[in-house]
């Protein structure tokens, strides 16, 4: 399956990298591996690859450190794998440009799904004029917000918000990020709006506001608006 | 058979002294009768021979008051340079003490021990930074002249008619392994000097006709040879206690001076010295303290003695009591004392007997076994006593006489116009009155005065014949007599009373002082709480700032502890480390380095030294001398509870450890069994796998897979626990607070258990409009995640699991509750241990998960609780407090 998307693999463990190769290239990707930082810039620099999967604790440059010299010159989608769990640690690599985040140990179903995700979002789509997912159906045009077909009403701050949301569809937003978008820089740090605002959307479009399935909580880092295919 | 046997304790006393002696250096004096006898030229000779033999001999400090033959005989010697001092403008030279206790030669040569140093050096005296260079094991030769021993100084100045300034204790002496008499005959040292081998030419004539003159120097050399032999024999006598050979052993005398802050007591200390030694008897300086207040000058004095009477090598004690006779018989009797000595009184016999009779004569009579001796004072010093300021009983101001006179004056008054109404008798008694007020509120001066005064103004005011001072009736002479009498009596009674009063509150506040310091310190939790208790109290009672400074290890931190209020520079931290390194007092008011700004004193243990505190007193004089008690008796106290407090702290970590050692064998023995189980279904699973019989089958495929994930799962979790465990004991938990929505927390931990309520029904029932709560989310979540993970491990599939929210002020309340089997009811408390699984149960968890629960719960100061439920099931109730309200939310701008 050497045609399919390449993919880097940056992380120092071999026993890792073995068996992401394994289930990636079941996957279709082509996989390419670095186990040092300095060769991960140098190979993704060579191969352009697609997607890079990239381990915070490298040997010899700190994967944020690797993170940020990507980012100063390319927009590869790049998911960080790491044991680090803090939600500080999460929050940096995001706020540093990460697409998305796994703690190890994690599973490969997942680690697929977050693949998809960001790949979706690197190749540039032609802008969708309708976002659908679950029961959720959201006219951007238009401006029509519609749960199981029925209109529902939302504030312009809420609005603003989904359509944050939906842009990034996905994808971990963090709480800055979110509030310097909606809100503006000046509101960075008022996380309790979020509590609010997020609590009155998910009464309107949610089926179980107790149990949300569209507007996913990433504890401590942020949020998610959640692509479902199927329809409840 | 008896008699011959050594005394034990004179045996200790002499090995102890002999092997203290082995550690410190040697010393050894070179003694003459005076200047010029060759004392200097005997030591440098003597260290020439040493340096032949290959010890490491340099000249500390030598004076050749420019002697050709003494400098030729320093050239071939290794000379130290010398600490050049600037004093009031010029600058003077000493030995430099530190670059000899760097260089740690064998022996250095000291010249002149009873030299005095500029101040501004470590110590006052040579013979103090002798004893120092002994102390680190260095050996030293020195020079001194028999005129410089304390106990000799007097007899000196009797014989000579010069006194002498530069002593050096008798202790030196004691302290010298070896004494080498430079004799010469007084014919032989007064050619010397008129050949101008002793002073420059001009000195010589004033030299020879004073002190160098024959009988003088016979005098001294006589007292030069007795002293020698009285060592030579102390020698002896040491050396067959050692080798313990029967002899004259020690006497079973002991002998007690009375001392004052009079002149007098410096004679009578020496006398008593000089006596003791000749006895080899111990003995005891004692001062009575009375409540006579003492002035400045004689505290000064009173010191002087105290300190002679120590560096004499007798025990100084002080007694408080008014009754001296009696407080010293009594002391005696204790202490077993043989012979008591006293100075000669210096009243006459009518005051003395106004007095109650002399001291001498009370002592005597109640002695009983007890021998007195009465040591008369040197006549020279006679004029000295009497140019001292009188010791006032508590001196009464002017301004009290005054006040005194004018009580008088208003009473009398008041009779003159009462007299008409109530008879010149009256009058009498009411004049007397007032003297008894005066005497209790104003002393005993303003009582005598106002006796006097208001028995002058009754005789010519009231008694007739009315203004003169001719009594006519015989009764009212008596009466007037008995009224001079009696107001005199009362008044001086009273003040008396009044005395011993204050020296009852005195005592009392002393008391008070020691008992609060004692209690607040016992009372006190920790080190800081201590210190910080001592420098509040010792501040308040001496009027000073403190400072502590403790040992960082073996040397002591040039930081003073934080409580401390006395700022500590560097060259007072050199003061401090001296008093620390040595364990005496250093700083002001001390020998030591006195021109420090404040005092240092090691705050000793009968073990060591755990610090020093440093005292900088506000008033310019030093404290009297029962202050000082006091403040010895804080330090004490203090030294002793540091040291308790490093006991303890020592103590505690023992325990710490073993603790934590027996945490973690209960660690092991539970995880290992947790740990092992995973890995060994995920080790059975793939190997399984690899088998290719068993890989054909997909199923079996599957069900392995899976089992591998779950095993996984399982050690992961473990893992969390094990994390948030050590994370929360060791006290590194941080709340990272935000305001939150617990039901979107509940909402997120739910979903992580998919699986788990796909097999049970799953209701959750959330009060709308909750508040936000301000806590730490991911901590939250994890509480209820690891509540519900405990519903799902240990319940049936099928059970029904409810999550109820509800507001219910002051706090949000979470109920989690199941239909499983509950736990039997003496479990509930327990399972939130650590470690603790209901027994029979089917394991699964780490018996961490509800103990993490709790202690983060605790940390949020939110409560969790578990209770069985009716007919079965149970419940977990999280009650979180609601603090605050969040600051508004604001729509965009959009």
């Amino acid at each position: 399956m050497s045609d399919g998307a390449p993919i880097l693999v940056v992380d120092d463990e071999v026993q890792i990298r073995r068996f992401l190769r394994i289930s990636l290239e079941a996957n279709g990707y082509r996989v390419h591996e670095a186990a040092l930082g300095q060769d991960a810039l140098l190979k993704t620099a060579q191969l352009r690859p697609e997607l890079v999967i990239l381990d915070m604790g490298l040997p010899d440059i700190d994967g944020l450190e690797v993170l940020r010299r990507l980012r100063e010159w390319t927009k590869t989608p790049v998911i960080i794998l790491s044991v680090r769990d803090s939600d500080r640690d999460k929050v940096s690599a995001l706020d540093a440009g990460a697409d998305d985040y796994l703690t190890k140990p994690f599973s490969m179903e997942e680690l697929m799904a977050r693949l998809r995700v960001a790949q979706r979002h690197a190749q540039p789509d032609p802008e969708e004029p309708i976002f659908r997912s679950g029961d959720l159906q959201v006219d951007l045009v238009r401006r029509i917000v519609t749960v199981r077909d029925e209109p529902v009403k939302l504030t312009p701050t809420e609005y603003a918000l989904l359509r944050l949301l939906i842009q990034h569809a996905g994808k971990v937003l963090t709480h800055k990020q979110i509030l310097r978008e909606v809100w503006g820089p000046e509101y960075v740090n008022e996380t309790h709006y979020l509590r609010v605002y997020f609590a009155q959307l998910r009464q309107k479009i949610e089926h179980d506001p107790a149990v949300p399935r569209l507007l996913l909580t990433e504890a401590g880092v942020g949020y998610r608006l959640m692509v479902e295919d199927r329809v409840q | 058979m008896d008699e011959l046997r050594p005394d034990p304790d004179a045996l200790l006393a002499a090995i102890q002294k002999d092997e203290e002696r082995q550690q410190r250096g040697k010393l050894k004096i070179f003694f003459g009768m005076a200047a010029g006898v060759g004392k200097t030229y005997a030591m440098l000779d003597a260290a020439h021979q040493l340096k032949q033999d290959g010890v490491d001999v340099v000249v500390g400090y030598v004076e050749t008051h420019k002697r050709a033959e003494t400098e030729a005989l320093i050239s071939g010697l290794e000379v130290m340079p010398r600490q050049k001092i600037e004093y009031r403008g010029a600058v003077l030279e000493e030995m430099d003490l530190d670059a000899i206790l760097e260089r740690k030669p064998q022996l250095v040569l000291v010249d002149e021990l009873a030299h005095t140093n500029v101040p501004g050096t470590r110590h006052t005296k040579r013979w103090q930074d002798v004893e120092e260079i002994l102390e680190v094991g260095i050996d030293v030769y020195t020079t001194v002249n028999v005129q410089h021993f304390e106990s000799r100084a007097d007899t000196v100045r009797q014989i000579t008619g010069v006194t002498v300034y530069e002593t050096v204790p008798d202790t030196m002496l004691d302290l010298a392994d070896e004494i080498e008499l430079i004799d010469l005959s007084p014919e032989d040292l007064r050619k010397r000097l008129a050949e101008g081998k002793v002073y420059t030419p001009e000195r010589i004539e004033v030299a020879a006709s004073n002190f160098f003159r024959t009988g003088n120097l016979t005098a001294l050399r006589e007292m030069a040879l007795r002293l020698t032999a009285e060592h030579v024999d102390h020698k002896l006598q040491d050396y067959m206690q050692l080798k313990r050979i029967a002899g004259p052993w020690k006497s079973s005398e002991r002998l007690m001076v009375g001392i004052s802050p009079s002149p007098f007591s410096e004679q009578l200390i020496r006398w008593t010295r000089r006596m003791a030694y000749n006895l080899e008897a111990p003995w005891l300086a004692v001062y009575v303290q009375t409540a006579k207040p003492l002035h400045p000058e004689e505290k000064d004095r009173l010191a002087h003695n105290l300190a002679l009477a120590r560096n004499l090598g007798g025990e100084v004690l002080t007694v408080v009591g008014d009754n001296i006779q009696e407080v010293m018989l009594r002391l005696a009797r204790q202490r077993n004392i043989s012979q008591i000595v006293v100075g000669k009184p210096i009243h006459t016999r009518l005051q003395a007997a106004l007095r109650g009779g002399s001291l001498v004569d009370k002592l005597v009579r109640a002695s009983g076994d007890i021998d007195v001796f009465v040591v008369t004072g040197d006549p020279i010093s006679k004029p000295q006593v009497n140019a001292q300021p009188r010791a006032a009983t508590p001196h009464s101001s002017v301004k009290q006489y005054v006040l005194a006179a004018i009580i008088v004056a208003t009473v009398t008054v008041i009779d003159l116009i009462a007299v008409p109404f109530i008879g010149y008798q009256a009058v009498g008694l009411t004049e007397l009155f007032a003297v008894l007020l005066i005497a209790a509120y104003l002393g005993r001066g303003p009582a005598l005065l106002a006796a006097f005064l208001s028995a002058l103004s009754w005789n010519f005011l009231f008694i007739s014949p009315r203004y003169t001072f001719h009594i006519s009736q015989l009764q009212d002479v008596i009466l007037f007599l008995l009224y001079f009498a009696i107001a005199i009596f009362t008044g001086n009674l009273t003040a008396r009373i009044r005395r011993q009063e204050r020296q009852a509150r005195y005592n009392a506040d002393r008391t008070l002082a020691l008992y609060t310091l004692a209690h607040e310190i016992a009372t006190a939790v920790n080190m800081d709480d201590v210190l910080q208790t001592a420098v509040t109290q010792l501040s308040s009672v001496f009027d000073a700032r403190i400072a502590f400074l403790l040992p960082d290890g073996e040397t002591l931190n040039p930081r003073p502890h934080p409580v401390s209020t006395l700022p500590i520079d560097e060259k007072d931290f050199s003061v401090a480390r001296w008093a620390f390194d040595n364990g005496k007092p250093a700083g002001r008011f001390t020998d030591t380095l006195p021109l420090a700004s404040a005092q240092y004193l090691p705050l000793n243990t009968p073990s060591r030294t755990v610090g020093v505190i440093g005292i900088g007193l506000q008033q310019e004089e030093r404290l009297s001398l029962d202050q000082e008690v006091l403040l010895e008796t804080f330090i004490n106290q203090i030294a002793l509870v540091i040291e308790r407090e490093l006991l303890d702290e020592a103590a505690e970590q023992t325990a710490m450890l073993q603790e934590s050692e027996r945490l973690s064998t209960t660690l092991l023995n539970s995880i290992s069994h947790e740990l092992r189980t995973p890995i060994a279904a995920i080790m059975g699973s793939a190997t399984s796998l690899l088998d290719p019989q068993t890989a054909s089958s997909q199923d079996a495929r599957d069900e392995l897979a899976k089992d591998i994930r779950e095993s996984a799962d399982r050690l992961n979790r473990l893992v969390e626990n094990l994390l948030d465990m050590s994370r929360l004991e060791s006290g590194r938990l941080q709340l990272k607070r935000e305001w939150c929505d617990l039901g979107e927390i509940v909402g997120v931990a739910v979903q992580r258990f998919e699986r788990c309520f796909e097999e049970r029904p799953l209701h959750i029932d959330v009060e709308p409009n909750l508040p936000l709560l301000l806590v730490d989310f991911v901590l939250i979540e994890q509480v209820i995640v690891n509540l519900l993970d405990n519903a799902c491990t240990y319940t049936p599939i099928a059970t029904q699991v409810q999550i109820e929210l509800r507001h219910t002020p002051p706090v949000l309340e979470l109920v989690i509750h199941d239909n499983g089997p509950g736990v039997p009811a003496e479990d509930l408390e327990k399972i939130f241990d650590k470690f603790y699984r209901v027994p029979g149960r089917t394991s699964g968890g780490t018996g961490l998960g509800l103990s993490i629960c709790r202690g983060l719960v605790e940390a949020h100061g939110g409560t969790l609780t578990a209770e069985n439920v009716y007919p079965s099931g149970l419940r977990f109730v999280l009650r979180l407090p609601l603090e605050g309200m969040p600051p508004p939310v604001r729509e965009a701008e959009l």
